[in-house]
């Protein structure tokens, strides 16, 4: 019988499977398939200050084993969610949640905490610093490392629960940011976000993207989070929760053996809804074939 | 949405351009016309939403038309391929509100769902006027088969080579009509919304998908009732909805 609970800062999972933000809604969708309470956690939409429709579509495309996404952050704000997608989601899954907040001033994010900090289904802060600072000239917080400092230090003076930080991968150096996010009190980290990309139409000779740019995900970006988690795990003495192309238990696998304590899975739910479903039940195949009594023995397992 | 294999059965080349594919399996999740189906392919990775054209007991009709290397693939596959399907996709159309004559407006890959809805109305006792426009005459395809289930059925294409000369919306006058059901390229929907005498409608959009189920939001357009998914709120949009 193989153990796969994990721990991060504390908390208890029952399993390293967690939904991506942003591919899981508030859970609605995947309810109506299959018992949200197999999960480890769920990391449920970006949420900012006030309703966002986000950017004018088309805000998706497809690309080599993966897909860009300009969605935007579209979600009805923190005050919409605390009051109607929370209770909602009380109802179709009963473990912590953990709770994605964008902020687009070090103020927003301040406020996005304390207000989602208050609610006891969230277990864990998980700060979004892959947004544009409005006050520093539209740089993301997260692609420098007093940014992403900044954001830390904003979000850690008004939240008691673990912090963790998401980091962008459209960095030269995660580690260094890693390291930023650790001196300002983060409880843990979580990567990557999405990679920048684009496509263009033949037809038009244009963007895709009414955006021009998007998020890249899917199986194409699973080697670089590999790599950047193996970096931040040399780099920090954090928790890591691992994103990046994780489509099966085996990918999963690799992400806890680069370094991730648990891990989030994105896209792959779009593609197959079932996908979070099926690598829960073939963790512990692939765990007994790895020769390991307790998923967590894998963390970190591929460093000397 | 149920996800299910369905087998491709037959294949048959509607345009140069454009198919018709059956295929086996459990359609039961499908329950309105107007809904679509997403299509797993091997080697892609985003499914591809095709809308259902007609479907039965363990039956389903699509029609296709290659825009991309993915449905390019879609449709040269040979029967007997099996494909992983998230079925009975989207809000559909609401023949329930349909007044006794409504007039039904396709163009293009817009037709196909037009068909299943004929249907469902004409089982309701509701005889639709059916307006179809193409490009050309041979870009047409199912006007016999509405013409088959009793439906009358006009005509345009823009360049004359059959029926009218002009667009789809230049037919609707002489009929009458005030209430359609449509589906097509935008350009075609807002031209149709323009028509004065069409008080009232349902509207059926495209928009690129991730997901085609609600999750990713990547198809969200704006409504009169805040923002709406068009994969699941949609693809069929009241007319009172409708922000262009």
């Amino acid at each position: 019988m193989v153990d796969l609970s994990v721990t991060l800062s504390g908390l208890r999972l029952d399993n390293p499977v967690i939904p991506a933000s942003g591919t899981f809604g508030y859970g609605k969708e995947f309810a109506a398939l299959y018992d949200l309470d197999i999960l480890g956690s769920i990391s449920f939409k970006g949420t900012t200050a006030g309703p966002r429709f986000g950017n004018p579509t088309p805000r998706v495309a497809e690309t080599p084993s993966g897909m860009l996404n300009a969605v935007g952050l579209q979600n009805p704000g923190v005050d919409a969610v605390i009051a109607e997608e929370l209770p909602a989601l009380r109802q179709r899954f009963h473990k912590p949640l953990i709770a994605n907040v964008g902020g687009f001033s070090t103020a927003e994010f301040a406020a996005n905490c304390e207000k989602l900090s208050a609610c006891d289904q969230i277990g864990i802060i998980e700060l979004n610093i892959s947004c544009p600072n409005l006050h520093g000239g539209g740089k993301n917080f997260g692609t420098s490392a007093a940014g992403a400092a900044e954001a830390t230090r904003a979000a850690r003076a008004v939240t008691n629960k673990p912090l963790y930080v998401k980091l962008t991968p459209n960095v030269t150096d995660i580690a260094e940011i890693a390291r930023a996010c650790e001196a300002e009190g983060a409880n843990g980290l979580c990567l990557i976000n999405t990679l920048l990309g684009m496509r263009i139409d033949l037809r038009t000779k244009r963007p895709v993207l009414a955006n021009r740019t998007g998020g890249l995900s899917g199986p194409a970006v699973l080697p670089v989070a590999l790599r950047m988690v193996w970096d931040v795990y040399e780099a920090v003495n954090l928790p890591i929760i691992g994103c990046g192309g994780v489509s099966t238990a085996e990918d999963l696998c690799e992400m806890m053996l680069a370094g991730a304590a648990a891990v989030e899975v994105g896209a792959a739910n779009l593609r197959n809804p079932y996908a979070c479903k099926e690598i829960v039940e073939q963790l512990p195949a692939v765990c007994e074939r790895l020769g390991v009594d307790h998923i967590a023995k894998l963390t970190g397992g591929a460093h000397s | 949405m149920k996800q299910t294999v369905m087998t491709l059965t037959s294949r048959r080349r509607l345009t140069a351009d454009v198919f018709e594919l059956r295929f086996a399996g459990d359609a039961s999740a499908i329950s309105r016309p107007g809904q679509f189906v997403n299509i797993q392919l091997p080697e892609r990775f985003l499914r591809r939403p095709i809308s259902v054209c007609d479907w039965g007991e363990g039956t389903l009709t699509l029609i296709c038309r290659v825009l991309g290397a993915g449905t390019k693939e879609l449709c040269e596959y040979a029967p007997g391929t099996k494909f992983d399907m998230l079925t009975g996709l989207g809000n559909g159309y609401d023949v329930e509100a349909s007044p006794r004559r409504p007039i039904l407006i396709g163009g293009g890959v817009g037709v196909p769902p037009l068909y299943g809805l004929a249907k469902a109305l004409l089982a309701k006792g509701i005889a639709p006027v059916v307006a179809l426009g193409f490009n050309t005459a041979d870009d047409q395809f199912y006007v016999e088969e509405f013409q088959a289930l009793g439906c009358e059925t006009l005509l345009a294409t823009a360049d004359g080579s059959a029926g009218e000369k002009g667009l789809v919306t230049a037919l609707i006058g002489k009929t009458g009509c005030d209430y359609c059901f449509c589906c097509g390229p935008t350009p075609m929907l807002k031209g149709v919304y323009a028509v004065p005498m069409l008080t009232g409608g349902q509207y059926s959009f495209e928009e690129r998908m991730g997901c085609g189920f609600g999750a990713c939001v990547g198809c969200t357009v704006h409504t009169s009732g805040g923002p709406r998914r068009v994969c699941a709120d949609g693809p069929v949009f009241r007319r009172e909805e409708i922000v262009w």
